[in-house]
């Protein structure tokens, strides 16, 4: 019956989706486990009345994007680096340009 | 019985390499009758065979089959026509190279959608008809001449067709072999089977096979032959 | 019906494995490409809805002073104004800042809670900043304070590791600490938070405030939370750029194996087309090859890339991620996925493929068999 390509083929495929099956269970499994994780981080920020995540550490304005002032790219002089890829990852927020509320 | 009424093949039409390969033939052809298309290179027996087999249609003139009008037939059609009656034999063979034997012949009986068990069985039962049954299974490249030419007969028969067509078939072959092939065909035709071969080896125009000769020269026919 | 087409797929299956090379190298290449694209996808997704989720408790709002566009202090005398404002239940300034480190290269986050304040000598240190300076409770860390001089503070806590997708560059310290570390006067805190009522208000009491003080801008829940559905998103900046090469790159790829037909298929197609097959028997055997491909890539990338981001925490991307940053978060991130990324993937890679092969192999299909005969 494997004889002929088109089982093995078809085996093939039902082998990769029941993988993707698998794939599946297991997200849902640790989505479940991470939920106390989720907890204690958004508890952490509500404790530490934090305002971003610990992503990028090289500069302000990476750190903290939601905190950014315009200054901070461009740091304190129009000779300092530009921080890649973090700075090209991370678009200026449109409350940091002074779009005012 | 199939009928050709002033057929004309014309190649690039109207491009300066334009070339006419088959100049208004008419022809009668008898079935359960072996006949041959005779004739040097380029005298348009290929051509001929090839619009006799359903495989190209001409350019000008009718063509109809068994009392049936089929010069204008859609592709369809004709494919249709072509996979149920006709079984061919091509002068290089044309198996394909890579696959089994019985891959080979089962081949043209793929569209069919027929079971694959039968289908098997039926192929293998073919080879065997022709001493192929050990080499069934073994790739197309390892198998001698005479064993590709059976194969490619075997192949010709899948589909049960009441009609034969081969073209230059023992072009590559010794005389011992074109002898087997010539037995071969008419083992076929008093089964029933229509046979026609396009050759210029006077091993087969000669063999006593042979029920009719239709000579050809520069795509026109110079000698109809009668019934011998 | 069937039984046609597991022929024919018996055929297309044998005749790509005849040409074993060329197939794999295109079966590997489309592989990649998906399991790319999906990595990126799966990335940003993911992190974007755990930042949306654990950001709804950020603050509702902090108010920062603006000097000439930059950052400035704000005087603890704004509080009294910003309290007038209906709607705001408490206002209380915030204390935190940055510290390098020369010893590691690394920035450090320096905030002051307003729970659990440590006691004065005393520092938390996050996870990263304790795996990095190998710092174990009870060590005596030396950093060196705005005046020059250099202050020992003891480590009574370490930040779960669990947490360090928020917590692991940070380092708390007590508020008279931190006023003398950075020379803070009492006067002032780096900004004010606030606690609002109702979250509705806010907009309207933020509007209050830049009335009320010009000089300052405030950041609202809102606006923190949608900076990071910004950040990574795939569908611009750098990420669309890379991305769209390589699928592009791909589809050339795919789009010269499809049309360069060599003499030996056309022939091979041409002895089907001899032997009885309609094109239309060639056109579904050509289909059925694009599928087998694709199907068997696709699956294939979605499984690598689902490993590669959520078992191995992205390493392929590290590097690239990386940049200068000398803390680096651990990156195993919560494996959100949606059908509808799936679907994305799909559109963006099996579609385009299926378009770039679908005119070499009509091309294919239409060959005369006519053209064997004259061999």
């Amino acid at each position: 019956m494997l004889k002929r390509h088109s089982s093995r083929f078809f085996l093939f495929i039902a082998l990769q989706l029941a993988l993707v099956c698998i794939m599946a269970v297991h997200a849902v499994e640790r989505k479940a486990a991470a939920r106390p994780l989720l907890l204690e981080k958004q508890a952490l920020i509500k404790t530490l009345e934090l305002t971003d995540l610990c992503l990028f550490t090289e500069a302000r304005y990476t750190r903290h994007p939601a905190m950014a002032d315009l200054h901070a790219p461009f740091q304190d002089g129009p000779l300092s680096f530009e921080h890649f890829p973090s700075g090209s990852l991370m678009p200026p927020q449109p409350h940091t340009v002074g779009n005012k509320p | 019985m199939i009928e050709l009424k002033n057929v004309r093949k014309v190649f690039n039409s109207g491009k300066p390499n334009e070339f006419v390969a088959l100049q208004g033939a008419s022809l009668t052809i008898a079935e359960q009758k072996l006949t041959i298309l005779k004739g040097p290179s380029g005298s348009g027996k290929t051509t001929l065979l090839s619009i006799l087999g359903c495989m190209a249609r001409p350019t000008n003139g009718r063509i109809i089959f068994r009392d049936r009008e089929i010069t204008s037939l859609p592709e369809r059609f004709l494919a249709e026509i072509r996979r149920s009656t006709f079984g061919f034999i091509f002068q290089q063979f044309n198996l394909i190279k890579g696959i089994t034997a019985l891959e080979n012949v089962m081949l043209p009986a793929y569209p069919g959608g027929e079971k694959r068990l039968m289908l098997e069985q039926r192929a293998m039962a073919l080879l065997k008809a022709y001493n192929l049954g050990a080499k069934a299974l073994s790739k197309i490249e390892w198998l001698s001449g005479g064993e590709a030419q059976r194969v490619a007969i075997a192949r010709a028969m899948i589909n049960n067709p009441t009609i034969i067509i081969a073209d230059e078939p023992t072009a590559h072959l010794d005389s011992r072999l074109s002898r087997e092939f010539m037995e071969a065909m008419l083992h076929l035709k008093n089964d029933g089977r229509t046979i026609l071969i396009a050759s210029h080896d006077p091993l087969v125009y000669d063999s006593d096979s042979v029920d009719r000769v239709i000579e050809m020269r520069d795509g026109a026919i110079i000698a109809p032959g009668a019934a011998s | 019906m069937i039984e046609k087409q597991r022929n024919i797929i018996d055929f297309t299956l044998s005749s790509l494995l005849r040409r074993k090379g060329k197939n794999s190298a295109l079966v590997i290449v489309y592989t990649l490409v998906v399991a790319l694209l999906a990595s990126v996808i799966f990335f940003t997704h993911a992190l974007r809805t755990e930042a949306s989720l654990v950001l709804q408790d950020a603050p509702a709002m902090i108010v920062q002073k603006l000097v000439a566009g930059r950052f400035d202090l704000i005087p603890l005398a704004y509080e009294e104004k910003i309290n007038n404002i209906r709607g705001v239940n408490a206002v209380r300034g915030r204390l935190w800042g940055y510290y390098f480190d020369p010893g590691i290269g690394a920035n450090y986050t320096v905030i002051v809670p307003e729970a659990e304040q440590p006691a004065d000598g005393t520092i938390v240190v996050g996870e990263g900043i304790a795996r990095n300076r190998k710092i174990s409770i009870g060590d005596l860390i030396p950093l060196r304070e705005q005046n020059g001089e250099t202050g020992i503070f003891k480590v009574t806590r370490i930040l779960s590791a669990s947490s360090s997708l928020v917590s692991s560059d940070l380092l708390l310290m007590s508020e008279r600490d931190f006023r003398l570390f950075f020379n803070i006067p009492r006067t002032h805190a780096t900004d004010l938070v606030l606690a609002v009522g109702n979250p509705r208000e806010i907009g309207t009491i933020a509007q209050k405030i830049v009335t009320a003080l010009p000089d300052t801008r405030p950041v609202t829940r809102e606006e923190i939370g949608r900076t990071y559905d910004s950040v990574f998103s795939w569908r611009s900046g750098i990420l669309i750029v890379i991305l769209f090469s390589a699928v592009v790159s791909f589809l050339i790829f795919a789009w010269d194996k499809a049309s360069g037909l060599s003499a030996e298929e056309k022939n091979e197609i041409g002895i089907l087309k001899a032997l009885g097959w309609e094109t239309s028997d060639v056109l579904l055997m050509k289909f059925w090859e694009g599928l087998a491909i694709s199907l068997s890539s696709f699956l294939a990338g979605l499984l690598l890339a689902y490993l590669h981001v959520f078992v191995f925490s992205s390493s392929f991307f590290q590097p690239v991620l990386k940049g200068w940053s000398v803390l680096y978060p651990d990156f195993t991130l919560v494996p959100f996925i949606n059908a509808s990324q799936i679907a994305t993937l799909f559109f963006f890679t099996v579609v385009p493929y299926t378009v770039a092969t679908i005119i070499p192999a009509w091309r294919a299909a239409i060959i005369d068999p006519d053209a064997v005969m004259r061999a």
